[in-house]
Parts: C-alpha cells; structure tokens; sequence
C-alpha cells in the first residue's frame, strides 16, 4: 500500500493546526508555514502523478479496512490531475496573499487556507460517497472563514447568503446519499458502480431519484443555471486571493460530476441512461449564456470576472455532457485551462481594483501607478478568459467544438457568440479601466506611496506561465488527458483496485 | 411506524423549506436546523426501521439492525452542528457590522448602483 496516497491530505491537515497553534501571533512564522506547505504539495503531486502514470489506480485502506466496509482513497489519473491542479493554483495565490499583505488583513489566513486545500484534496481523493460529503463540509467550512476574511459590512452579508445556500446544498447531499444508500445498500464508490449497473427493475426509479439530486448538489458547487446566483456575490465580495482559489471549488462540482457519473451513472446504465447528459448540456448551454450577459452587463470589476467564471463552467459543463472519449478530454483540458484563467484574472482585478479604489465599473477615474503594467496583464487575461488566440482558453474551446460536431451542432453558435460577448465585455471594461482612465490627469498623491511589491505581479506572471505551458504543451497534455479519459470510461482497473470481495 | 417517521421528516422538511425562504437570519437559521433534523431523520430511516434489535450481530439477538446509518447519522450530526454554529457567529457578525438581520443585500446593492452613478 502506498502511503504517499493519504499525505496530500494529511500535510495541509497537520500545517493547518500548526499555523494556528504555534504561529498564532507570528505573521512571518504563518507565511512560511503557508508558503512552504504549499510547495511540498506542489512536488508531492508531481510525484503522486507520475506513480500513478506508472502503475495506474491505487488504493489507500484507511485503517486497513477491506472495501467497502472501510473508507478508501483512491489515486487515479483524474485525482492526481486534480491534486496538481490545486497545487499549481495555490503556489501563486499564496505568494499574492503575501506581496498584498491580504493575510494580514484579517487572523488566521493561512490556516484556513491549508485547511481549505486539505478539504480539497480530500474531495479529489476519496473513492466513498459519504467521505466525499465529509470533505466537501472541510472545504466548505474552511471557505466560510476565508470568504469573510478582512470582515467589512457587504463581506459579512454576502458570507452570510454563501453559507446559509451551501447548508442547504450540505442537506441536499445528505438526502441523495440517504436515497442511494437505502437501495443499493453501500457508498463506496466503486461498489455503487458494480451494483448500480445490475440494479433490479423496481428500483430503478428511487435510484434515479438520488442520482439527480446528488447532480443538483454538484450543480450547486459548480454554479451551473439555475443554481447559479450564489456565486456573482460571493465571488464578487470575496478577498481577492481568495476569490481565485475559489476559482478550484467551482471545479470540484465538474470534478464529481465527471467522476460520478462516468463511474457510477455511466450512460450505458441500463437503470438511469443518457438522462444525466440531456440534463446537463441545456443548463450548461444556458449557464454560458448567462454567464456571458453578465460579463457584458457587469457594473462592477469583481462581479464581471466572476460572471466569466460562471461562462467558463458552462463551457466545462456543455463539454462534460458530451461524455465520450473526446468530449471528457476536451472538458478536462478546459477545466485545467479555465481554473488557472479565472484565478489569474480575479489577481489581475484584485491588482487593478486596489490601486484605483473602486470597482465600479460606470465612469474612468485618474490613471494609477503601474496601470501600464496591469493593462497588459489584464489583457493577456481577457484573451485567456474569452478563448482568444493563441492563449490555451481558444484551444480548450476548439476541442470542444470539435467534440461536439456532428449531432450536436446546438453547441456551436453558443459558444463561438458567446466568446464574442464575452470579448466585447472584457474590452469595454479595460478600456475604461486603462485608457480612458489615462486622458484623466493623475491626482498628486499627498503621502509617497510605498514602493510597489513585485510579489502580485510574480504571482499574476506564474498563473500566466502555466497558461502558456498549457497552450505550449498541448499535444502531448491532451494526449496524456485521453489515456485519463478512457481510464475513467473504462473503470474496470478503478474498481478492482478497490479489491472488493467477490458476490458481496 | 412509517408512516409516523416519513410524516415526521415531512413535517420537518415542510417547515424547515419555509423558515429558509425567510428575509430575515432568525428563520432561515432555525430553517436551517429543522431541515438537518430531517434529513438525519431521514438517514437513520435509509438503513430499514426496526425495533429492539442490536446495531451489532450476535448469536442471542433474533437479528440485527443496520449499524452504518448510526455512523453516519453520527457524522452528519457533528457537521451540522458545527454549520449552524457558523453560520450563527456569522449572522451575528453580519448583524452587528450593519444594524439589521436581513438576509438579502439589497441596500447594499442599492449603494453600488449610487456609487456607480456617481
């Protein structure tokens, strides 16, 4: 058994605890316990995704425990892909926090936020159901904490409306697990895999009842229409930093879709069917649309980028809909794509927002130092976020269209007008932000400013780095990404790594 | 019994849906609380009903009943009280930061729109 399996949980666990005992009044001891463990997570998902290319699924028995009586870990492919994923964005929000002074702006950043990221690797290795519900409350819980960080009126509220929809989804979860486990009897993820395919008839319809709630649960997660509205305020009055490492928690929705329905739910169960893709790909269509509308209509900085994180989940959404070999790869090269965009966007904006001290987006005010620099960052962005050329958003959309040619051409001027729209928003808004703010003669500052941090903009520049990684390395990525694909629509190495006893 | 335990969770359910589409933090927080009675209701009802039988087998009970759902009703307890208690210290905050337990942020939006006018 290999125990590195557990350590992505366990470290973020143990610095955590650490930060808030020992560094509780030691903001430098905190950056370096927050900066360090986020770097070991980055090389410990290095090293996690390499084994598992080497030797395919494993599984970690908590306790020793056979399945499906204990709880497992699963590491596959798509986990570690995850598990990378989070790493590579909380190295640079990390360092943003820090060069902003964000985590001394409010107690106990960087406890939360290991908290948060042992929430989410949790959730992106656990191979059981009800772990999944237990994970998905460690993140949750972690990002109240970090949604109201910095406190302030709007904040407060705004956290208030965030929490109280997020219990409900928690009950909601709760009730779809309750449902699946009084038919099927297990929650272990690979076993509801093996029993859900040979249900019996009569159950079928109780069965499908959990299976489109448990769906609305991770529709609630990933912002998809018409669960969408928590995420416009929550994300618009979060800290910066922390609205770009939420940038991760809309993706754990796509993750469990992905990961739910192409195991357990996969279209071929003769119980449940295609009824999940003719769910998702409307309320994904919809939400791109939406999405779209509001980049354009946006009257503020923060809830323009995040209504063009709401776009990008209805593009990951409409492409996990598809659920064929093509359609996961270009839905998962999408889902790496959109979350570092979306995080490096809401740093640009943060960046932006914070010198000019508005984010009102209705008139141009005085230019700001460095607007020259952050114009430009804001526009590589923007083409990022939009899926211009020859930024990896535009390669993601492409695989998308190509996947869905054929039957399902419906996709095709959704996206392409949407990107459009999407464009025309990202372009009125910096124009007004940068240029029309540059007519306007800067104000004489009574105080000298501090000299500017170079740390934000290293942070921005690293996100921006692993874009153009991503577009670089795009042939052999998506190369690497179908062998994951077709690991997860082929789950016979996924379930028989959980050495589930034979006829029980 | 069934028909008690499901009119229960029903009622429950019922009541907690209506306190949560409350303006104000109070109801939705008491909402909050009654639907996670239910669904723990609910849970514990997952793994079959049956009276007077051992959560563990053994050779002198006639049977015995599914121990996983006391587990995770267990579970479910633990984290929903350790919610509500956040989302009460947060309401509180939020209460005390602008002077009213209202749930939506109307004003504030109200505010924005000004700010953006001006």
């Amino acid at each position: 058994m290999n125990h590195w399996i557990i350590a992505p949980v366990l470290l973020p666990a143990v610095l955590g605890a650490l930060a808030v005992l020992v560094a509780r009044h030691d903001i430098l001891l905190q950056r370096v316990i927050g900066l360090g463990g986020t770097l070991a997570l980055a090389v410990l998902a290095l090293v996690l995704i390499c084994s598992t290319t080497l030797t395919g699924p494993e599984v970690y028995f908590l306790g020793d425990w056979p399945a499906p009586f204990g709880i497992v870990l699963v590491l596959d492919r798509l986990s570690a892909l995850m598990l990378l994923l989070t790493a590579a964005l909380a190295l640079p929000v990390t360092l943003y926090a820090i060069g902003t002074g964000w985590d001394a702006r409010g107690r106990h950043f960087h406890a939360l936020f290991q908290f948060q990221l042992m929430g989410l690797n949790g959730a992106f290795l656990t191979g059981d159901a009800f772990n999944l519900f237990v994970f998905f409350e460690v993140l949750l819980i972690a990002s109240y904490g970090l949604m109201i960080h910095g406190g302030g009126r709007n904040r407060l509220k705004a956290g208030v409306q965030y929490v109280a929809f997020n219990l409900v989804g928690s009950t909601l979860f709760l009730f779809a697990l309750a449902t699946i486990y009084s038919v099927t009897g297990t929650l272990n993820m690979a076993d509801l895999a093996q029993k859900v395919a040979t249900l019996p008839e009569g159950d079928a319809a109780l069965i499908r009842v959990g299976a489109v709630m448990l769906l609305l649960v991770f529709a609630i997660k990933g912002a998809l229409v018409p669960v969408q509205f928590w995420l416009p305020g929550t994300y618009a009055n979060a800290p910066g930093p922390v609205a770009a490492l939420f940038a991760v928690m809309t993706k754990v929705g796509a993750y469990s879709v992905i990961r739910v329905y192409t195991l357990i739910f996969p279209p071929v169960t003769p119980a449940t069917g295609t009824m999940f893709a003719d769910l998702i790909l409307p309320a994904g269509l919809v939400t791109l649309i939406l999405g779209a509308l509001g980049v354009l209509g946006a009257r503020s900085v923060g809830r323009m980028v995040a209504f063009a994180a709401i776009a990008s989940m209805g593009t990951l959404f409409t492409a996990i809909s598809v659920f064929s070999q093509a359609g996961t790869t270009a839905a998962l090269y999408y889902l790496l794509h959109s979350t570092l965009a979306t995080a490096a966007m809401f740093l640009i904006a943060d960046l932006a927002v914070s010198r000019r001290g508005s984010g009102s987006l209705a008139e141009a005010r005085p230019s700001t130092p460095q607007s020259g620099l952050i114009a430009a960052l804001f526009f590589a962005g923007a083409i990022a976020m939009a899926g211009m050329p020859p930024l990896s958003g535009f390669l993601g959309k492409l695989l998308i269209l190509d996947a869905t040619r054929g039957d399902m051409m419906l996709v095709w001027p959704v996206i392409l007008i949407t990107s459009l729209l999407m464009i025309v928003g990202f372009a009125q808004a910096g124009s007004l932000l940068f240029w029309k703010s540059s007519a306007i003669p800067a104000e004489p500052d009574p105080e000298p400013e501090d000299p500017p941090a170079a740390l934000p903009f290293v942070a921005v520049g690293l996100l921006l780095m692993l874009l153009t990684g991503l577009t670089v390395f795009a042939g052999p990525l998506t190369a690497w990404l179908g062998t994951t694909v077709a690991e997860l629509h082929a789950p016979a190495p996924y379930i028989a790594a959980n050495a589930l006893p034979v006829g029980g | 019994m069934e028909l008690l335990v499901a009119s229960a969770i029903g009622l429950l359910t019922a009541g907690g849906v209506y306190l949560i589409l409350r303006l104000r933090t109070f109801p939705v927080i008491v909402g909050l609380s009654l639907l996670s009675y239910a669904v723990n209701l609910f849970i514990f009802a997952s793994g079959r009903l049956a009276i007077g039988l051992p959560p563990i087998w053994s050779k002198t009970a006639a049977g015995y009943t599914d121990p996983l759902v006391q587990a995770l009703v267990l579970t479910a307890i633990v984290i929903s009280f350790g919610m509500t208690a956040v989302i009460v210290m947060m309401g509180l905050g939020a209460y005390l930061e602008a002077g009213d337990d209202r749930i939506d942020i109307d004003r504030s939006a109200a505010e924005e729109n000004e700010d953006a006018r001006r």
